[in-house]
């Protein structure tokens, strides 16, 4: 072992639990200004409630189990080309 | 005096010196160059050309223009900054192919007319399959010769459209092209291949990620932005780039999310990226064609950033896959930060160069009221978040510890990580030298109350939805089946299919006509009327035994019992007296 303490902040659960309570906060905090301020709308659908916050997160969701679907099909092997 | 040398050849004359220098000479050296380029380009006379006689042509070696000078500005310095992070390398072969390929792509972005950038467009594919083959795996080897073949083919394409471009038009010079014939969709089609669109892309992923440590930072920058710059001269306002852009970028993020190399994570979303732009020269107004080209010079610089945080820790650690990387922030905390300043600016945070770029291209889409394009680049954009700036530290640097304590690397590669780090942030908090450096005068202002929310909400949610989702993204060790299998696996599959049916007709004539037809025939000469009659029962559907049975009952025929040399000797004398006959009477 070294005898310098290695920084190992993202290790511990307690941190981790910390760093996602920041997360919720910080995503409320940006909903935050749609209640006080209005959106010029461009597309009309903009200037819907905390549209930017929906549109983040469904994308991602609607990406993230797109591409593990389609996963199923293309994901191969590593040595898939050289045999 | 010096008012209208070439940038382009500084690096490559100079790229002949190279083998002279040794030692630590070598490496000045070759930073010295770029800066030097970087000073000329700087010097360059707007509207002042170059021309040399070539033939019937006039070919313009030189054409400063805006366009052609911020080009010029990015590939320098972005060069620049490559050299000091490869201060550690010694090999002359990567260094000579590096400042050929840095070279020629300047060559390109200053070339006037169609040959010109033909031919720096084909040395630059030549000399960056060197960047790739240098790392001498067998790997590197053959997705270099891949990567070679893909070129050429797209260089080819190139070739023929400008071959009928030049005879339609009678004239080489390289400006927006309005006609819409074979000769503009060739040419179109050969630029998109360096520009790695869709059904054409997958050289990219293929090759860089087998690329150098350098090699892979300089890379990532010149193929794809010349033809980015290619595009904005010659194809504003193509609709079809619209199309093609946003395929680019959602296509980019798919598989980024299913990679598991972290440097194929990167080459993915180039891919991504470059989409971006190719969306903003279809929508070709102004504003978005200014958006094309911020974007693509804040892109070269935090995009080699990412690319060179990637390569420190694949120099420290020998890996590059996720499933083998995990927990080096405890290690190498200084790769980390710059490394993330660079997946900050690639998802366009406020205060971050790619929030100053990207935006214009959003708000061209959004000026021209074109809803599914803005909705499509909205959606990329929080996408992007997700796999290059999330995905890509998160499974290197976090995620869990596999026990690889590397140590931080070495001082050369912070110091260029640290100039380019400082560089996205300086673009992003301060636009406004970069605004004034593109093509067109508009107007922009970034920063709005409104827009920094909304990009705040859009990364924040994707950022949650990533952590939310996490279980579903762990890493497997495979790869992607992309286009390259066509001319991977398909080609071959191909090969096999044809040569098994060659080899079915062959058996199948040689079954036919040495097996089956001579004994049929040769039944017909000797017993003609049986044999006639047995097939003509066989047509009829009488049954074989029968068939048999009667074959066996017909008495023998004239041609079993006769000798074969008897009507040889009757068909002699018959012609022997023919031969008399017409001799004497």
């Amino acid at each position: 072992m070294k005898s310098k303490k290695e920084f190992d902040y993202f290790d511990k659960p307690e941190n981790i639990r910390k760093l996602w309570i920041m997360l919720y906060v910080t995503c409320g905090l940006t909903v935050l200004p749609d209640f006080f301020t209005h959106r010029h709308a461009h597309f009309g659908m903009d200037s819907f409630f905390s549209f930017y916050a929906l549109l983040g997160f469904v994308s991602c969701a609607v990406l993230i189990l797109f591409s593990k679907l389609i996963g199923l099909i293309l994901k191969v092997k590593e040595d898939y080309y050289d045999r | 005096m010096i008012g209208n040398f070439p940038p382009a050849a500084i690096l490559i004359l100079g790229a002949l010196l190279v083998p002279f220098f040794k030692g630590k000479a070598k490496n000045w050296y070759i930073i010295l160059l770029p800066a030097t380029a970087f000073f000329l380009v700087w010097n360059l006379e707007l509207g002042s050309s170059w021309h040399v006689h070539f033939f019937d042509h006039e070919l313009t070696l030189l054409r400063v223009d805006k366009l052609s000078k911020v080009f010029g500005y990015i590939f320098t310095l972005n060069a620049f900054a490559a050299f000091i992070y490869a201060f550690y390398l010694k090999d002359n072969a990567q260094h000579v192919a590096a400042l050929m390929y840095i070279g020629s792509s300047l060559g390109v972005v200053f070339s006037g007319d169609l040959i010109t950038l033909y031919f720096f467009w084909e040395v630059m594919a030549v000399a960056s399959a060197f960047l790739i083959l240098a790392r001498k795996t067998d790997k590197a080897m053959k997705a270099g010769t891949r990567y070679v073949l893909v070129h050429i083919s797209g260089g080819l394409c190139l070739l023929a459209g400008m071959f009928l471009y030049i005879s339609q038009t009678g004239s080489i010079e390289f400006h927006a092209m309005t006609a819409r014939n074979w000769g503009t969709y060739l040419i179109l089609i050969g630029f998109l291949v360096n520009a790695a669109a869709p059904l054409v892309s997958a050289w990219l992923p293929d090759a860089y990620p087998e690329a150098t440590v350098t090699g892979g930072v300089i890379l990532s920058a010149y193929t794809t932005k010349t033809a980015v710059y290619t595009l904005v001269r010659g194809f504003p306002g193509w609709e079809i780039l619209i199309l093609v852009g946003c395929t680019m970028t959602i296509y980019g993020i798919i598989y980024a999310l299913l990679e598991n190399d972290m440097r194929r994570i990167l080459a993915y979303s180039i891919i991504n990226q470059v989409g971006f732009m190719v969306t903003g020269v279809g929508i070709g107004t102004m504003m978005s064609l200014n958006g094309t080209v911020a974007h693509a010079f804040c892109h070269i610089i935090y995009k080699a950033l990412l690319w060179m945080s990637a390569g420190s820790v694949l120099y420290m650690t020998g890996k590059s896959k996720c499933t083998d990387l995990g927990g080096l922030y405890k290690t190498m905390p200084w790769t980390l930060i710059f490394g993330g300043v660079g997946a900050l600016s690639i998802s366009a945070f406020p205060a971050t160069s790619g929030f100053t770029s990207k935006s214009l291209i959003i708000d061209g889409a959004i000026h021209q009221h074109m809803m599914w394009a803005w909705l499509v680049l909205e959606v990329a954009s929080a996408g992007v978040f997700l796999h290059a700036g999330i995905k890509f530290p998160y499974f290197v640097f976090f995620a869990k510890d596999k026990g690889l304590r590397p140590g931080e690397t070495n001082k050369s590669m912070l110091i260029a990580m640290g100039f380019m780090s400082f560089l996205c942030i300086f673009l992003g908090v301060y636009p406004q030298p970069l605004y004034h450096v593109l093509p067109f005068e508009v107007p922009y202002q970034a920063y709005t109350f409104n827009h920094v929310i909304a990009q705040l909400q859009l990364l924040m949610f994707s950022g949650l939805v990533f952590f939310l989702f996490l279980p579903l993204l762990k890493r497997t060790e495979t790869i992607s089946i992309d286009t390259d299998w066509f001319y991977r696996k398909g080609l071959s599959l191909a090969v096999t299919g044809v040569t098994s049916l060659c080899c079915w007709v062959a058996r199948l004539c040689n079954d036919l006509f040495i097996g089956i037809l001579p004994g049929r025939l040769g039944a017909f000469t000797r017993r003609p009327i049986s044999a006639l009659v047995t097939s003509y029962m066989r047509a009829t559907g009488e049954d074989g035994s029968a068939v048999k049975a009667f074959g066996k009952q017909m008495p023998p025929e004239a041609a079993t019992f006769t000798p074969m040399g008897v009507p040889v000797v009757i068909s002699l004398v018959f012609l022997f007296s023919l031969v008399l006959v017409f001799a004497f009477f």
